[in-house]
C-alpha cells in the first residue's frame, strides 16, 4: 500500500545512548533501529559508541561487537561475513546493502542502521522475507527440460554460459526489491527486481526448455509490468548486478514473440 | 503477523498470470514515438501562427495536412495519456472499488474529451 508517512505506532523515537566505560581513542556512533514485538512500544533509535581501533573494518564487525560487548539484545541476521549468503542485508547510511561488505570508513559521521525498507519487522534489523521467498518459489527457479536426458551432463558452450554472467551472482539478499518503490506499493503482486532477475537467469539459460511458459507466467500487469525502470535496484545492488536490465530483457523477449 | 511462505506461494499461484501487459507496454512506446513528430509540428505551427488572428488560425486548420496532423495528435496524445494515467492508478490506488471506478472514469473522460477535440477540428476543417 502507498504510505507517505509512517503510521503512529511505527514512528521512530529517540532511544537509549550506550556510552563506553572507557573513553575510546577513535569513537564512532552507531544509530541502530530497535523494535521488539514483546515490548508493545514504538520503534526507537539506540546509539552505541564503538572504538574503531578495537573493531573490524566492516559495519557487521561493529554490529557483532555491539551485540557481544555492549547490548546482547540487539537482533540481526548474519552468517558468512563475506557477501555471499545475503543474510545481513539492511539499510545502512540510507542505502540498502550488506553489513559485511560495507566499510565503516566509507561512511561519514554517525552510522545509521535500519532494517530493509517497507518490510514487516520481526525484531530490530530482522524483516519478514516469507513473501519474498514465496515469490522466488513462484518463478520455479530450477532447470526444466523436455528433451531426453543425455548420457552425461547437458552441455553449454562458453558463449552460452557467458549469458549467465551478471545473473548467477545474485545472492537473493533482497536489497534491490526492498529499494524499489513499485515493490513498496505493490509488493504483494509485483515480483520485484530480485525475483525477476532470477526468472531471467532461467530464461537466459541455454539448457532450459521452458522459456515459453516462463514468459507466459510473467506477462502480467503486476508481476512484471510494475517495473517503471526507476533503477533503484541497479543503484543499490551490493553485488554490482543490473536487475533493471534483466527485467528489460524479459519485456523485450515478450514483445519479440509477438512481432 | 509473520507470513508463511507456503501460504504466500499458494496465493501467488492461485492468482496466476493475466497474460497481458505487453500490448499496453508496446502501445505506450508506440504513442510516445508518434508524439515526437506530432508535437514538433504543433510547436512549429504555433510559433508560425503567433500574432495571427482567429480567421488565419481557422484557415490554417482548414488545410487537409494540418487537420490530419491535428486529429492524429489528438488520438495519439489522449491514448498515451490514458495508458500513463492507468499505470498511476494501478500503482497508487489500492481500494478495489475506488480503483475500478477510477479506471472506468478514466476511459469515459478520455473518450469524451478526445471525441470533442476531434469534432471541433472537423468542424473547422469542414467549415461548419
Amino acid at each position: 500500500m502507498v504510505a507517505f508517512s509512517l503510521p503512529r505506532n511505527s514512528r521512530v523515537e529517540l532511544g537509549r545512548r550506550h556510552e563506553p566505560a572507557v573513553q575510546p581513542k577513535r569513537p564512532r556512533e552507531f544509530k541502530v533501529y530497535r523494535w521488539s514485538p514483546e515490548e508493545g512500544r514504538n520503534p526507537r533509535l539506540d546509539t552505541y559508541v564503538v572504538d574503531l581501533d578495537d573493531c573490524g573494518p566492516m559495519v557487521l564487525d561493529a554490529l557483532i561487537k555491539i551485540k557481544s560487548e555492549i547490548d546482547s539484545t540487539l537482533t540481526f541476521r548474519r552468517s558468512c561475513r563475506e557477501g555471499i549468503c545475503g543474510s545481513c542485508a539492511m539499510n545502512i547510511d540510507g542505502h540498502n546493502t550488506l553489513a559485511c561488505t560495507k566499510a565503516i570508513e566509507d561512511i561519514k559521521g554517525a552510522v545509521a542502521i535500519y532494517p530493509l525498507p517497507h518490510m514487516k519487522v520481526v525484531k530490530d534489523l530482522v524483516v519478514d522475507l516469507e513473501g519474498f521467498w514465496a515469490q522466488y518459489e513462484s518463478i520455479e527457479p530450477w532447470l526444466k527440460t523436455r528433451s531426453p536426458a543425455p548420457a552425461k551432463e547437458r552441455l553449454q558452450s562458453p558463449e552460452e554460459r557467458a549469458k549467465l554472467d551478471g545473473l548467477y551472482e545474485c545472492i537473493l539478499c533482497a536489497c534491490c526489491s526492498t529499494s524499489c518503490p513499485s515493490y513498496w506499493w505493490n509488493g504483494d503482486r509485483y515480483l520485484g527486481p530480485a525475483v525477476l532477475l532470477q526468472a531471467y537467469r532461467w530464461i537466459a539459460d541455454s539448457r532450459d526448455e521452458a522459456t515459453g511458459e516462463r514468459l507466459e507466467a510473467l506477462e502480467d500487469p503486476f508481476k512484471l509490468y510494475r517495473c517503471h525502470t526507476i533503477l533503484n535496484c541497479t543503484n543499490t545492488c551490493p553485488k554490482g548486478l543490473n536487475p533493471a536490465k534483466a527485467i528489460a530483457e524479459i519485456k523485450k523477449l515478450i514483445v519479440e514473440r509477438r512481432l | 503477523m509473520i507470513a508463511d511462505a507456503r501460504v504466500e506461494a499458494a496465493r501467488i499461484r492461485a492468482r496466476g498470470s493475466a497474460k497481458s501487459g505487453a500490448e499496453h507496454w508496446w502501445r505506450q512506446r508506440l504513442t510516445a514515438l508518434a508524439n515526437v513528430p506530432l508535437v514538433i509540428w504543433l510547436v512549429v505551427s504555433f510559433v508560425s501562427l503567433s500574432g495571427a488572428g482567429y480567421a488565419e488560425a481557422r484557415a490554417w486548420l482548414s488545410g487537409l495536412f494540418n487537420a490530419t496532423m491535428m486529429v492524429l495528435l489528438i488520438l495519439s496524445t489522449f491514448l498515451h495519456a490514458r495508458l500513463g494515467i492507468q499505470v498511476i492508478i494501478e500503482d497508487y490506488v489500492h481500494g478495489r472499488a475506488l480503483k475500478v471506478a477510477s479506471l472506468v472514469l478514466l476511459d469515459f473522460v478520455v473518450v469524451a474529451l478526445a471525441t470533442a477535440c476531434v469534432l471541433a477540428t472537423l468542424a473547422v476543417f469542414t467549415g461548419s
